[in-house]
């Protein structure tokens, strides 16, 4: 099968990847660029820990193809700290016990970031809302929306 | 769900530079290629082995897919490359087609929204597809390239069944027309999932109407049924009850009509009898809901 070489920038870095037609960008960011904060539920769309933020909106990672990306600007869970600073919504997540197993986490967190990204001063109706399509089997996701209040409030 | 391996079978990735190419490359691969967008039905369908293209063109890009432009005196025109959150989020679809943005705001998740586009909604032909309500109702008309060039295909004559369209291999669907609603106009989308965000639709309803002085309501009343047959439904008899007049008991006469119209199937989300009996219920209420507005 032939490969795409395609041209994105993940976290602020260049990268240049040959990727097969049929990889997902899920697959490009965990098997090729070794970036396994973004987790693999279900594959289809449907439970959102394979949520990253491209050209500056939360997608299903599993549900684009990685040949798709060329010219993409792509931010992981991995790109959240600036300069070994968590960012406020990691923080609040760690200090609200918005994590317990944490396979949603990195999900949660970019759905949320790009929440606060387009809305600063989300209701709790639009925390909810923008996370409808994380699953969440441990926390009874409270914890979780206290933690996005709180960051919004700081950010 | 049959496996949550992040890969999918073997197939490649086509990016045409132009409509014509793009359309050349489906007609010479008709049966092995299907055009895209989102992919957020492409995708789960390869996965699931519902499909088994050998190509995905991905046709987001090229010309006439992509923005939205509003035309005060013809009316909106969507790329079909645009995705629903972007549709949802344009002052001008907020504005003059709210129950677009109602429709939109219906489906799946926000992630999901970023990706899926309302022209994918509709030529995957779902009766399940929520935005497919509004479009017939609002009027929508696909602009369509083909091996022939351009035409147009209004909604109204496009859905044969599940996943069967007025589309040929070698069609690209370009954008979604809307002409300008009438005046006095008002839309409602009523979805039934099994939860509140996130799930495909049991039943949906959409009822849209305007006021009009030529018909003995005063009122004209267009309607669409989603989940409960093979292809949308508009129930006419529905509509031709609310011309005649508006009052408790044609609004019940109407939803009875509606659930008449309708012919569902039992599935894991729901059995037929229920989806009739929600039918009527949700048509009562979108009727109503709908007048209300108008009355305001
Ligand atoms: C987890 C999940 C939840 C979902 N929930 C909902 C929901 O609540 N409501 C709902 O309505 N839908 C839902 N869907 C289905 C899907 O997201 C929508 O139908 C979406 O609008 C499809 O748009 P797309 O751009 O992703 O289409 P694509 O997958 O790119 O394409 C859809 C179909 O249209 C064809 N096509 C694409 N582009 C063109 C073109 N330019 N010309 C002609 N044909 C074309 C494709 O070949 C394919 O058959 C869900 C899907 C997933 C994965
Ligand atoms: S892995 Fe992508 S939504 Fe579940
Ligand atoms: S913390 Fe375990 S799934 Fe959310």
């Amino acid at each position: 099968m032939s490969l795409h070489r395609i041209t994105l920038k993940v976290n602020g870095s260049t990268e240049i990847v040959d990727v097969p037609g049929n990889w997902t960008l899920l697959q490009m960011l965990r098997e090729k660029l070794a970036l396994t904060g973004t987790k693999n539920g279900c594959a289809s769309g449907e439970c959102g820990a394979c949520t990253v933020i491209m050209n500056g909106d939360a997608v299903n990672s599993c549900m684009v193809l990685a040949a798709e990306c060329e010219g993409a600007e792509i931010i992981t869970v991995e790109g959240l700290s600036k300069e070994g600073q968590l960012d406020a919504l990691q923080k609040f997540m760690i200090e609200t016990g918005g994590i317990q197993c944490g396979f949603c986490t990195p999900g949660v967190l970019l759905s949320a970031k790009a929440l606060l990204m387009r809305n600063p001063n989300p209701s709790e109706y639009d925390i909810r809302e923008a996370l409808a399509g994380n699953l969440c089997r441990c926390t009874g996701y409270n914890r979780i929306i206290t933690a996005v209040q709180k960051a919004a409030a700081v950010h | 769900m049959r496996n949550a391996h992040p890969g999918l079978p073997e197939l490649d990735y086509v990016k045409p530079g132009s409509l014509e190419e793009a359309s050349k490359f489906l007609a010479a691969h008709a049966g092995e290629s299907r055009p895209f967008l989102g992919g957020t039905d492409c995708i789960v369908r390869i996965r699931d082995g519902a499909w088994k293209p050998k190509y995905l063109v991905d046709v987001k890009g090229l010309e006439g897919t992509t923005g939205i432009s509003f035309d005060p005196a013809k009316g909106l025109t969507i790329g079909a490359a645009v995705p629903m959150n972007k549709v949802a989020a344009h002052p001008d679809v907020q504005k003059h087609y709210p129950l677009l943005v109602e429709a939109c705001n219906w489906v799946a998740s926000y992630q999901l929204r970023s990706r899926a586009t309302i022209v994918g909604n509709v030529c995957n032909a779902s009766p399940a597809g929520d935005t497919i309500g509004a479009a017939i109702c609002l009027d929508g008309v696909l602009n369509v390239f083909g091996p022939d060039g351009y035409r147009k295909e209004p909604l109204t004559t496009f859905f044969f069944g599940p996943g069967k369209t007025a589309l040929k291999p070698g069609d690209i669907a370009t954008s979604i027309f809307f002409p300008l609603p009438p005046k006095e106009s008002a839309g409602k989308y009523l979805k039934l999932g099994r939860n509140r965000l996130g799930d495909l639709a049991i039943v949906g309803v959409t009822a849209f109407a305007y006021k009009d002085a030529s018909v003995a309501s005063g009122y004209r009343f267009r309607i669409a049924l989603a989940s409960v047959g093979p292809t949308p439904i508009r129930p006419t008899a529905a509509e031709e009850i609310l011309a005649k007049s508006i009052d408790e008991s044609a609004v019940e006469a109407a939803a009875q009509a509606a659930m008449d119209s309708c012919t569902p199937i039992d599935d894991t989300r729901g059995t037929a009898r229920y989806r009739k009996l929600m039918i009527r219920n949700l048509t009562r209420q979108a009727v109503s809901a709908v007048l209300a507005q108008l009355k305001k």
